[in-house]
């Protein structure tokens, strides 16, 4: 099967030419996921129904009229509400929690005319990096099925990989988006903080928090971002920026591009293959006619327990709104309030949620809210500096999207720290929040690697620039993995 | 051992926005349960607060009011706690930087002034309404979560329940006269609460304090206060310490009793709200807020003492509410005599809306019935008495002074002729009051009055009946 | 380095109104220690000078109209909720 290799631009004259039908497309991506899905397990759940009804509907619409990405399958990652779908951030919280009102991205695909196939697994409430903390069932790597997808957005990156839909949409609190793409091998951007409305996100870090395409190119990233960005009177926290038509970013012409490499992302813990996939790349991009000198980012070795200071800090008082008593999770026989929230809560977080709750809790508790809490926010404002310091000098900051390729699933459940030390690469851009993108840069042991291009606020023009003339001068982006042909 | 009472007090005040402060939902009160609700306010997954803007200028102008200084940067705080009637488990409020500070209200005690000073103002979300039944469960209707409030936090210079009572009173006019606010007790859009110590007197550290709630009129304020302190001193005299506790007033009783005992300082665990942005103030807002200020109660009261000549007791008695000092401007405005203006105000209106328990916007009075009316006493088209029947009509009915009287056939009678031919016929009737009066009964002249009004039907002049009463019995 | 008790980390839980076995708090205890021994690194840098980082972006006021639209449908909400009466969500006894 070929029609999920093709780009948005290519299916869109499919259906302009009547080759192909919206039906036929979601079609398609059904068929898929029923073939395929039964090993990845990226879906938590398919709308089967409502999407071929809504392919039929769209199919009716006249030709005039159609943007870029009309009619294309999409699948959600299941911490985006959805009206009318249950929504449950993987979590036994939520697990039969249906939602009354559509996030804002979804307004936005639909006005689009894209369809909603369904929703993707991931770790609960975006908690982790492999996917194997949902409560619900655990994500494979599509290249490797012995292997994790990475996370929190595992269940978008496989489904894409997979070919089951060539869009999805993520969250990326500290890496979520670009880490579990570059495991993957496709392409995942996390905007600028503020791009994109976080309206009807269910909320992990909200000061970190941003909704991110997943796609198998540069150019249908480009083209969903353009489709999801902007202003939302429902999010204080959106930019009046205006947002460019991303596509038209994508010239091929590099010349004179100046790349800084921080020594910090080539060090210790980034493996061998990591380091030697950037480099080629940075081979790549010299062809292409861009510099590349190499910085530093001095406060870069702060940047996780920052990160895991105020996203846990920020995440226990999000997550205090479930108590069982509007929606949600509710504890059986309970005598009080107090056993009510203290047993629906204890039952229905899983370990790794109550350990950010409680670490959480810790930080912003009285005995250490200064030493912990202002302190990381404290140096959050250097770690920010540090990039503002640099795009004084360069265009984009570039470096691996992740330390190593996939891990086999199990092998770091009990590491939790490498885990935290590998957010190294992917927490400073959400600290400072930077937009940065990870595409295809290689493989090793056939598993792909990812490279990270960082740019400056609301500059996701450049990146796509970037990453898009990287891409066409390699082949990366155009394997695909074996299960892809059902095998 | 003589002790001084050490009071502050917090008063949150609801204000009056069409929609709540973070959502779009009606905030307006008395609707069924959980019908004035959206999504933000059931902290449903996903949702963002969006603040509302005459929310912060409601806040800006009462903090003006009170004297504040407006914070030129400000935000709002994540208040944690968790409790059935807050959905989010933390409250939005402000922390560090209040809207206002440093403010102060001027009140007045027994013809002393004393100023109380403000520490802070602050903007907030209210919490949802918690019923408890019979059964043990409660009930949550959540049309209250998320309507806008301020807290206002006085500094502990409270020394007296009356303090305490002038205060309240003297906050309630002016954030009444600003509008922001109903300040409706009786409807929860103005609650109080006090914090309590005493110590002996000359002292200069506090003693420890108990927080009274449930304060639901000024006056219970003030018997609360006083029966607190009274508790506390027999507390210290018998030798006993002082707990830190907080209280609920019994209306029933006028006591305090127990809730519960305070253990360390809550741990709200604030922390920046990151779903809302900070909040700069420019000098043109603060300029633009300022101007829509009205003019406040004291300015008010100096203005009627030093430019319409009332006495500083009527003065302060119609500012006390906006309505009623309005109400007073406009009869003067309409050409009413100033000082009749606010007796009639003060008496005859007062004690009908006492009476029968009404707001005088529902009354058919007007200011220009009112001054009609009192332009008739002042040029002796009717007498007070006669007065009393038209004000009657006037408020009932409403309409013009001149028109009542001339249907009703209410003119005094001030025509010297036509008196004296009455006062004539009296007299020859009732020689033996004459009599009387020359034999010293005083009292004789009461009851000829009496009959020459009788005859008149209450429209004769009264000082002019006296004079030729008098010159008449002269001459016999 | 801070040892954290059991009890402390029940005291934590309790904050957080996870109910939470003994076994658990052990294991919480450990992972806890980890994290805040990795933060500890923290206290290295000189912030002397620094404001702290609130939001990422310096935006200021966002701020919306005063006008009331779109109300939640009651029936609607209550159809998330396990317990309810008369319109009312309906809570266990509180203590």
């Amino acid at each position: 099967m070929t029609l999920f290799k093709k780009t948005a631009t290519e299916l869109q004259s499919l259906l302009h030419n009547r080759e192909v039908s919206v039906k036929e497309l979601t079609a398609e991506s059904l068929n898929r996921i029923a073939q395929m899905d039964g090993q990845v397990q990226a879906f938590l759940s398919t709308n089967e129904d409502q999407a071929l009804a809504k392919a039929e509907e769209l199919d009716k619409l006249p030709m005039d009229g159609r943007g870029s990405l009309f009619g294309l399958p999409i699948g959600l990652k299941d911490n985006i509400v959805t009206k009318g779908i249950v929504t449950t951030a993987a979590s036994k919280m939520l697990e039969e929690f249906v939602p009354v009102y559509d996030a804002t991205v979804v307004d936005k695909i639909n006005e689009a005319g894209m369809v909603t196939i369904g929703k993707l697994n991931m770790d609960e409430f975006a908690m982790g990096s492999t996917t194997e903390r949902s409560a619900f069932k655990t994500t494979h790597n599509p290249w490797n099925l012995d292997y994790v997808p990475g996370g929190s957005s595992g269940g978008s990156a496989a489904a894409v990989a997979a070919g089951e839909v060539p869009f999805a949409l993520g969250s990326d609190t500290g890496g979520s988006v670009r880490q579990p793409a570059a495991f993957c091998g496709v392409v995942g951007m996390k905007p600028t903080y503020g791009r994109v409305s976080r309206s009807g996100l269910v909320a992990f870090a909200s000061s970190l928090d941003q909704i991110g395409p997943i796609t198998r190119n540069v150019e249908d990233n480009a083209l969903l971002l353009s489709a999801i960005a902007g202003l939302d009177p429902k999010d204080s926290s959106t930019s009046p920026q205006a947002v460019p038509d991303f596509r038209a970013a994508l010239t091929g012409d590099i010349k004179g591009l100046k790349i800084g490499v921080p020594a910090e992302y080539l060090g210790e813990g980034v493996s061998a293959e990591a380091k030697n996939a950037v480099m080629e790349a940075l081979k790549v991009l010299e062809s292409l006619g861009a510099e590349w000198e190499e910085v530093s980012l001095p406060h870069s070795k702060y940047a996780s327990p920052v990160y895991y200071v105020i996203s846990s800090s920020e995440a226990s008082s999000n997550l205090a709104r479930f108590d069982g008593i509007r929606y949600g999770y509710r504890a059986e026989g309970v005598q009080n309030l107090e056993e009510l929230y203290a047993r629906s809560r204890s039952e229905a977080f899983g370990d790794e949620v109550k350990k950010r709750i409680l670490f959480g809790m810790y930080s912003l508790g009285a005995a250490h809210h200064e030493d912990l809490y202002v302190k990381s926010q404290k140096v959050r404002t250097l770690i920010a500096q540090d990039f503002a310091n640099l795009f004084e000098k360069y265009d984009v900051i570039i470096g691996p999207s992740s330390a190593t390729t996939a891990y086999k699933i199990g092998e770091k459940l009990e590491d939790p720290l490498t885990l935290y030390a590998n957010d190294i690469l992917t927490v400073p851009i959400n600290l400072a929040g930077v937009p940065a993108i990870s595409v295809p840069c290689g493989f090793s042991n056939g598993l792909p690697l990812g490279l990270q291009i960082i740019g400056k606020h609301y500059d996701e023009a450049t990146l796509y620039k970037v990453a898009h003339a990287y891409e066409q001068a390699t082949d990366f982006h155009t394997q695909t993995p074996v299960i892809w042909e059902g095998k | 051992m003589n002790f001084e009472t050490v009071v502050g007090l917090e008063v949150h005040v609801e204000l009056k926005t069409e929609s709540k402060i973070m959502s779009p939902a009606h905030a307006h009160f008395g609707a069924e349960p959980n019908m004035n609700i959206h999504v933000i306010d059931l902290a449903y997954p996903g949702v963002l607060p969006v603040m509302n803007e005459l929310a912060v200028d409601f806040g800006m102008k009462a903090a003006m009011a009170l004297n504040c200084e407006i914070a030129p940067i400000t935000n709002f705080d994540r208040k944690h706690y968790f409790y059935p009637d807050n959905p989010k488990a933390y409250q939005i409020s402000q922390d560090d930087r209040p809207i206002g500070a440093n403010g102060w209200v001027e009140i007045e005690v027994d013809g002393k002034k004393k100023k109380i000073r403000i520490e802070r103002v602050h903007l907030e979300e209210d919490a949802g309404k918690l019923t408890h039944s019979d059964e043990g469960h409660s009930l949550v209707d959540l049309n209250r979560q998320g309507v806008p409030l301020i807290e206002i936090v006085t500094e502990a210079d409270v020394r007296s329940p009356e303090e305490a009572y002038a205060f309240l009173e003297k906050l309630k006019a002016i954030i009444q006269y600003t509008g922001v606010s109903d300040v409706r007790m009786e409807e929860g859009s103005l609650r109080c609460d006090a914090n309590i110590s005493i110590r002996p007197f000359g002292q200069e550290e506090f003693g420890t304090k108990t927080e009274l709630k449930n304060l639901n009129s000024f006056n219970f304020v003030r018997r609360g206060i006083a029966y607190e302190v009274d508790r506390q001193v027999d507390v210290l005299l018998s030798g006993g310490k002082i707990e830190q506790q907080t209280r609920r007033y019994d209306e029933a009783t006028g006591k305090t009793l127990l809730m519960r005992v305070k253990g360390p300082a809550n741990d709200y665990r604030f922390i920046p709200e990151p779903d809302l942005t900070d909040i700069h103030i420019d000098e043109e807002w603060i300029a633009r807020v300022r101007a829509e200020i009205p003019e406040l109660p004291d300015a008010r009261k100096e203005r009627y003492i030093n430019d319409l000549d009332l006495p500083a007791y009527d003065a302060m008695v119609l500012t006390l509410t906006k309505d009623m000092s309005d109400f007073f401007e406009a009869t003067v405005t309409a050409g009413a005599d100033a000082k009749l203006a606010s007796n009639w105000l003060m008496g005859e209106v007062s004690a009908y809306l006492n009476a029968e328990s009404k707001e005088l916007d529902a009354t058919a009075l007007t200011p220009e019935g009112l001054a009609s009316m009192i332009k008739l006493i002042t040029d002796g088209t009717i007498s007070s008495k006669i007065a009393k029947k038209v004000f009657k009509e006037l408020i009932d009915n409403g309409g013009d002074a001149a028109d009542i009287v001339k249907e009703k056939g209410l003119v005094q009678i001030s025509d010297e002729g036509t008196l004296r031919t009455i006062v004539t016929e009296i007299l020859d009737a009732n020689e033996q009051s004459i009599e009387d009066y020359k034999n010293g009964k005083e009292r004789a002249v009461g009851f000829l009055v009496g009959q020459i009004m009788k005859a008149t039907k209450g429209q004769a002049n009264p000082p002019l009946v006296n004079k030729i009463l008098l010159e008449e019995i002269g001459k016999r | 380095m801070t040892q954290l008790t059991i009890d402390e980390v029940k005291r934590h839980a309790g904050l957080a109104r996870i109910a939470m076995t003994d076994a658990e708090a052990g294991m919480f205890a450990e992972q806890l220690e980890d994290m805040i021994g990795f933060s500890n690194k923290l206290q290295e840098v000189d912030t002397e000078q620094i404001a702290p980082m609130t939001h990422p972006l310096p935006l200021y006021n966002v701020l919306r109209k005063d006008i009331a639209t779109d109300a939640l449908d009651r029936e609607k909400m209550l159809k998330s909720v396990k317990d309810h009466e008369d319109g009312q969500i309906k809570v266990p006894t509180i203590l």
